[in-house]
């Protein structure tokens, strides 16, 4: 289990961990993402270390889940939706690099606001159902990857005696670790959550907190969160972001979440990391 | 719970995670063939959906646009004779008569069907219950015995059932009372779907105000359903446009009704007007069926354009 969370700010910057020499699991290049010709987020440029906790922070309008939608290319869904700059999965251009979005999508995965399980489809046919879009038949591997994955959402124990049992018969809380186990069971080398807790309670908050922490280990996570002391306690780097008089949001301040939260570069990151707005 | 994530041997991970490449990029090829297979399907269904229409549009221009005249909207059927096989006259009769009896139909179906249409989808209650399997069962009895209906209620009339019923002949009132309980239904249906797909939080939210449920069915409900409302007023006009089984039984079916405004006597209508035509033994009346159809389809054609259209206009009028 994890340590009690705190949120308060560390002592020293120093102890703020350096993700430089950290390999990269995404990179962002000068990233846009527009909608009909209108920017709604621009001038995106950091890196997403691999097997640490990246939040996304800033009031509503900043782009944030935009921004998280443009990094597994759920975007092109919407209709108008153009991205701009260069965003590297691993060392592959996820928009002009020639990757199929499908394929993409299976090495980025998301979890999303509200629980979504597949309402036709039992527990285990959920945990699977990545594998099996892709083309993966054999039991053998189904059933271990289930497995796995349920263990890494810590749902195994809850759910082994019932895996043919119906998704809603779980709780709220349980249907979106139900969720993180389907997105971790095509073993995605980056997790998306977009503000995976906003619909849960605050036990069941804590617990999906305690998994993000748990997870860093087998997958990257970028994670868009309203609540501050969750980017606070949950993630390793931080990118803050702020809505400019254009309407567009746009980066202002990335760094290790210490840093951010106690000696941030930028006033404004101060001002709203302390409810002065947004 | 640590122990147990310490105690999984990463190698498997890494495995799953490089197997879901390979088996991905190998089937992609296979599964974006089945989905371009679909989508033209999906296409090709589309297309043939669209041949009768397509096919029922050409046939109709090409048989009977040359008799569209000015002569042919504005004058009632003229007499023809061997020398002249071809003097057909027009049908308006046939157009003031159906607006005539669609204009009856139409305010005597909707404050029945919209209010009824706000019971279904406001009250659970059995009456409630019973009105809607009605309306069911309504909108798919056959059309012509609504005409039996009005014919042996109106058009004779008289004492039936221990109730007298008045005697009108052969009319547009009788059209209009059969059309409109026509039209009932389909109006009952359609406004309860648009009523009900107003949020219950809305509603909620109102009621929680304090007011009651006819003030919230009143300035939340009503208004917030308004454009599936005018929907389901059009789509129930432009049906029954073009019925005519009900009206051959009650508006007199002669080619030669009057034109006229009055509701009392004889009326035509246009497409029991197609149907008169092609029955005639005049080659004349049968091949200007085709132009009278012609000018039901746009008819029908622009009602529900102008529906859409309206109905779009008011969601955009909203943001």
């Amino acid at each position: 289990m994890s340590e009690t969370i705190s949120t308060a700010a560390p002592e020293s910057v120093a102890a703020a961990e350096d993700f430089r020499p950290l390999p990269k699991a995404m990179r962002l290049q000068d990233v846009a993402v527009s909608f009909s010709g209108k920017q709604a987020v621009r001038d995106v440029t950091f890196d997403v270390p691999e097997k640490r906790v990246t939040s996304l922070i800033g009031p509503s309008g900043s782009g944030k889940t935009t921004l998280l939608r443009a990094l597994n290319r759920l975007h092109d869904l919407t209709k108008g939706a153009t991205v701009e700059g260069t965003l590297l999965l691993g060392e592959t251009d996820i928009y002009k690099g020639g990757i199929p979005p499908t394929l993409l999508r299976t090495r980025v995965g998301m979890v999303f606001q509200r629980p979504n399980p597949f309402p036709t489809m039992s527990i285990y046919d959920n945990v699977v159902s990545g594998l099996r879009f892709n083309g993966i038949r054999k039991r053998a591997v189904l059933q271990e990857a289930a497995e796995s994955a349920l263990l890494g959402a810590a749902l195994w124990d809850r759910v082994k005696d019932r895996l043919k049992a119906h998704a809603s018969t779980l709780s709220g809380g349980e249907q979106q670790r139900l969720c993180i186990a389907r997105a971790l069971a095509v073993e995605p080398e980056v997790l998306l959550m977009d503000e995976p807790t906003s619909a849960l309670d605050p036990i069941s908050t804590k617990r999906i907190e305690e998994l993000i922490g748990e997870l860093k280990d087998r997958v990257t996570i970028v994670i868009v969160t309203h609540n501050m002391q969750q980017a606070a306690r949950v993630s390793d780097q931080c990118a803050f972001l702020l809505m400019g008089e254009d309407g567009a949001g746009h980066q202002v301040e990335v760094a290790a979440t210490q840093k951010l939260f106690s000696e941030p570069d930028d006033p404004r990151t101060l001002d709203y990391i302390h409810g002065r707005f947004g | 719970m640590t122990d147990v994530l310490e105690q999984l041997p990463k190698d498997p991970i890494l495995e799953r995670r490089e197997l879901v490449k390979a088996v991905s990029a190998r089937t992609l090829r296979r599964r974006s063939l089945t989905s371009k297979g679909m989508v033209g399907l999906c296409a090709l269904a589309f297309v043939l959906a669209l041949v009768p229409l397509v096919a029922i549009l050409y046939s109709l221009v090409s048989k009977g646009l040359h008799w569209w005249s000015r002569e042919f909207f504005t004058t009632s059927p003229a007499v023809p004779s061997i020398g002249n096989p071809n003097n057909v006259g027009g049908f308006a009769n046939a157009i003031v008569g159906t607006l005539v009896i669609i204009g009856l139909a139409t305010l005597l179906a909707i404050p029945v069907g919209l209010l009824a249409g706000l019971l279904v989808a406001e009250s659970d209650s059995r009456f409630a219950r019973m009105l809607r399997s009605t309306a069911e069962i309504m909108t798919g009895l056959p059309s012509i015995l609504l005409g039996i209906f009005a014919y042996t209620v109106l058009v004779i009339g008289g004492e039936k059932w221990g109730i007298t019923f008045p005697t009108i002949g052969y009319s547009g009132i009788a059209g209009a009372f059969a059309i409109g309980v026509l039209m009932v239904p389909i109006i009952m249906k359609a406004s309860e779907a648009s009523l009900r797909s107003v949020p219950q939080v809305v509603k909620e939210a109102g009621l929680a105000l304090g007011a009651r449920r006819s003030v919230v069915a009143r300035r939340i409900i009503v208004p917030t359903a308004l454009p599936g409302l005018i929907t389901s007023v059009l789509l129930a006009v432009s049906r029954g446009v073009g019925e005519t089984a009900p009206l051959i039984w009650v508006v007199g079916a002669s080619i030669y009704n009057p034109l006229t405004w009055n509701p009392h006597h004889p009326m035509s209508a246009i497409p029991m007007m197609i149907w008169l035509n092609y029955n005639s033994p005049y080659p004349g009346f049968q091949d200007s069926a085709w132009g009278i159809a012609l000018f039901l389809v746009v008819v029908v054609l622009f009602l529900n354009l102008g529906c859409r259209l309206l109905a779009a206009f008011i969601q955009r009028e909203r943001r």
